[in-house]
């Protein structure tokens, strides 16, 4: 059943690639007009969870839920969760030759549109030239085939514009962060906080702390071996960044590993 | 997944399956001398003509039918098909068209009648072995374009016919054309005259009918000096459990300066999910670049036939000539497909252009082959190809068989060639942004193809788009 609520509430997620589970046991609810960072060492299935809630056809949920707008995601196909508002920024965004970002993003913006009500070529022009302003992206990159050929900080670029036309009401940023230099990331910001409002749920998932200078958390929680491990305010973050991830183990009495 | 569930939408793919009730005249099955005699009496030719038939008949009888192709193909018993299958006159005042054949052509979405042509698009109806109708003649006649089914012209224009008929395709080239040399029946001229550029698309398009029939239909193509025509040819054929041959020759002529721009949008019957019936599409295609920069384009998307054998090429024997080959060549369920081209460069400063886009599906296999000859004359010239195959499912194949033969030492030949298979990543991709599976997989492809296409006809590469997302409608998965 379709309803209002936009609270994305993930319950328990597991997902597999194989027999190898990734995910064990995730749980988190982020309500409109929330900002979560998702942080956690490399390999801690980060990027799965992402990928998972999208619904990336290599990962099999063997458990839990995922439910947004009254629908458990983990029943609808990737398009399906999109027309619900769902938005995934990729962390390694796909190049399609011979399909120019202005085509390819007309018919994303048609796909959720009634087949009597496609939006029309010169108002998706304008709003689509104000987007690519905004972002400081070259005009010309509109009719050129998407991510053919794109730098990393262009094909991220390309991302928050797409994220813009489409105005998702569930983000989720894929380590939009990494590669990226500090005017690049400056301007991923920027785009996203233009989003940004009380009608946004957002999911930051990154590695390092800089984007989260910009892009501002109201909750951050650490991600390890497949779970969340810890969650709390803003000043996680600056834990972290002061005494890295065997602080968290500490306190979670795993031990660290001797120095050799 | 959502695109397997369309399977059963397959028996609705091929729109143009249906059969058209109508008289017809029609040779004994069978293939003889009388056979011949029996074609060109009908045609009412000429005594040198009919000649000429025998001439390839008995130079057909001596050669063995080719093997050399990547395809498996059954035995085709040449007795058993009938080679002359024409609508009969249902006695109307001449230039009439038989109105059951004006509704069949509508139906495939050609207007045939004057009223109701399409405007910048002249186009000849061709059913089964004869010529039914041609429309925009006035405009034509008005510039001296000469645009008829090639029947009318031996009648009208002997002189040209003669002139040119086998002089770049000739009655001994091979297996295949001979036979077409033999028993073509019908099919398109067209003559531009010096320094004329034809004011609309020229359009031949070819329907087999009837049960057991060939076609052979015979193309010639005559472009003066500082002349430009694009011509497209589209055809289609009825849901038929036999295999049908489809054997035509075209020849295309440029003289100095002229420029001759060929389009094939061909979706003859494929047949079904498994491989029964469907038409053999084995046709020669060849142009001669006879003149100083001359320039001849071929552009094809084929979609159908059970098996397709077709290598258009261009003869480059004008100094600073040019020959261009764009092909989108799709596979799927049981098809075969073997086609490339052959660009030889006999003058100087010569180039060719090849852009193979190779498609398969299901469990279909789909080759290119391909010649590119610089002879020793030929300095300072220059060949760039780019063959690329793309691989939907794993059931399916794709080969490149590229033959480079550089014979000086001032000319480039370059050749690219990649395979890829439709990837997951960028299907999952397009559909997180909200696209349907379908759409993203068609999306993939036409990208694939957007060189190919970008070089059709505006309204012909519409077309072509949606005929190859009607092909692909329901083999993605």
């Amino acid at each position: 059943m379709m309803t209002t609520d936009s609270t994305l509430h993930i319950r328990d997620l597991r997902a597999a690639i194989g027999d190898t589970e990734i995910l064990k046991g995730v749980s988190l609810t982020i309500a409109p007009g929330e900002t979560h960072a998702v942080m956690g060492p490399n390999g801690s299935g980060k990027s799965t969870l992402a990928n998972v809630i999208m619904g990336h056809p290599a990962y099999e949920v063997t458990g839990g839920e995922v439910i947004f707008r009254g629908q458990n995601l983990v029943d609808l196909d990737p398009e399906e969760r999109a027309a619900l508002g769902v938005f995934m920024a990729f962390q390694y965004p796909v190049a399609v030759p011979g399909v120019t970002v202005a085509n390819f993003l007309k018919a994303a913006v048609d796909a959720r549109r009634p087949e009597d009500d496609k939006v029309k070529a010169s108002a998706f022009l304008k709003e689509l030239r104000e987007y690519v302003a905004f972002l400081d992206i070259d005009p010309a990159f509109i009719n050129r085939s998407l991510n053919d050929g794109f730098s990393g900080g262009e094909k991220k670029r390309m991302e928050i514009l797409q994220m813009l036309m489409l105005k998702p009401t569930m983000g989720i940023m894929d380590e939009t962060d990494s590669g990226l230099d500090i005017d690049a990331l400056q301007v991923v910001a920027k785009g996203v906080n233009r989003l940004a409002g009380p009608e946004l749920g957002l999911l930051v998932i990154t590695h390092y702390e800089r984007i989260l200078r910009y892009i501002v958390p109201d909750r951050v929680h650490i991600f390890m071996d497949g779970q969340v491990v810890m969650s709390g305010g803003q000043e996680v973050v600056q834990e972290l960044e002061a005494k890295g991830y065997d602080w968290v183990r500490e306190q979670l009495g795993q031990g660290v590993a001797a120095p050799v | 997944m959502a695109i397997l569930e369309t399977d059963s939408k397959l028996v609705q793919e091929y729109q143009h399956g249906f059969t058209t009730e109508i008289e017809e005249d029609r040779a004994p099955d069978g293939l003889n001398e009388d056979i011949i005699r029996f074609i060109s009496a009908k045609k009412q030719e000429p005594e040198w003509l009919l000649e000429w038939r025998l001439k390839a008949f008995r130079w057909w009888q001596k050669m063995p039918e080719p093997r050399w192709a990547h395809l498996r193909i059954d035995p085709i018993d040449y007795q058993a098909i009938c080679y002359y299958a024409a609508p009969r006159k249902r006695g109307e005042a001449e230039g009439e068209i038989d109105p059951e054949l004006a509704r069949t052509f509508e139906k495939l979405g050609i207007p045939i009648e004057e009223r109701n042509a399409l405007a910048g698009v002249a186009v000849d109806a061709v059913f089964d072995s004869v010529s039914v109708a041609t429309t925009h003649r006035k405009i034509l006649e008005e510039k001296g374009i000469i645009f008829c089914s090639i029947s009318e012209a031996v009648r009208n224009h002997p002189e040209l016919v003669r002139k040119y008929l086998g002089t770049v395709v000739p009655l001994s080239d091979n297996y295949f054309a001979s036979l077409n040399s033999a028993v073509f029946t019908d099919g398109s001229f067209c003559y531009i005259p010096r320094g004329v550029r034809c004011p609309v698309e020229l359009s031949t398009y070819f329907r087999i009918n009837a049960l057991n029939t060939g076609q052979f239909e015979r193309t010639l193509i005559v472009a003066e000096p500082g002349s430009y025509v694009s011509y497209l040819e589209g055809c289609t054929a009825p849901q038929r459990d036999q295999n049908q041959l489809h054997a035509a020759v075209v020849e295309l002529i440029a003289l100095d300066d002229a420029e001759i721009k060929y389009s094939t949008i061909q979706n003859w019957y494929a047949g079904d999910k498994d491989g029964k019936g469907g038409i053999y599409n084995f046709v020669t295609k060849r142009g001669l670049c006879q003149g100083r920069r001359s320039k001849i384009s071929w552009t094809q998307v084929e979609a159908g036939s059970a098996i397709t054998w077709k290598y258009p090429g261009c003869v480059l024997a004008g100094e600073g000539s040019v020959g261009e080959f764009y092909s989108v060549a799709f596979t799927n369920h049981r098809m075969q497909a073997d086609t490339g081209t052959k660009m030889v460069h006999l003058a100087p400063h010569t180039r060719s252009t090849i852009i193979s886009k190779g498609i398969s599906a299901g469990e279909s296999c789909n080759s290119y082959r391909g010649l590119v000859q610089i002879a020793p004359e030929a300095h300072h010239s220059r060949n760039h190809s780019a063959c690329d195959s793309m691989l939907v499912g794993d059931r399916c194949s794709a080969n490149t068989f590229p033959y480079i033969e550089a014979e000086n030492h001032t000319s480039i030949v370059e050749h690219e060639a990649t395979t890829s298979k439709i990837s997951e990543e960028q299907l999952f991709y397009l559909r997180s942004r909200g696209i349907p599976e379908s759409d993203a997989a068609s999306l993939v492809v036409k990208g694939f193809c957007r060189d190919v296409f970008k070089t059709l006809p505006m309204e012909f590469s519409v077309e072509a788009v949606k005929l190859l997302e009607l092909k692909l409608e329901g083999s993605i998965g």
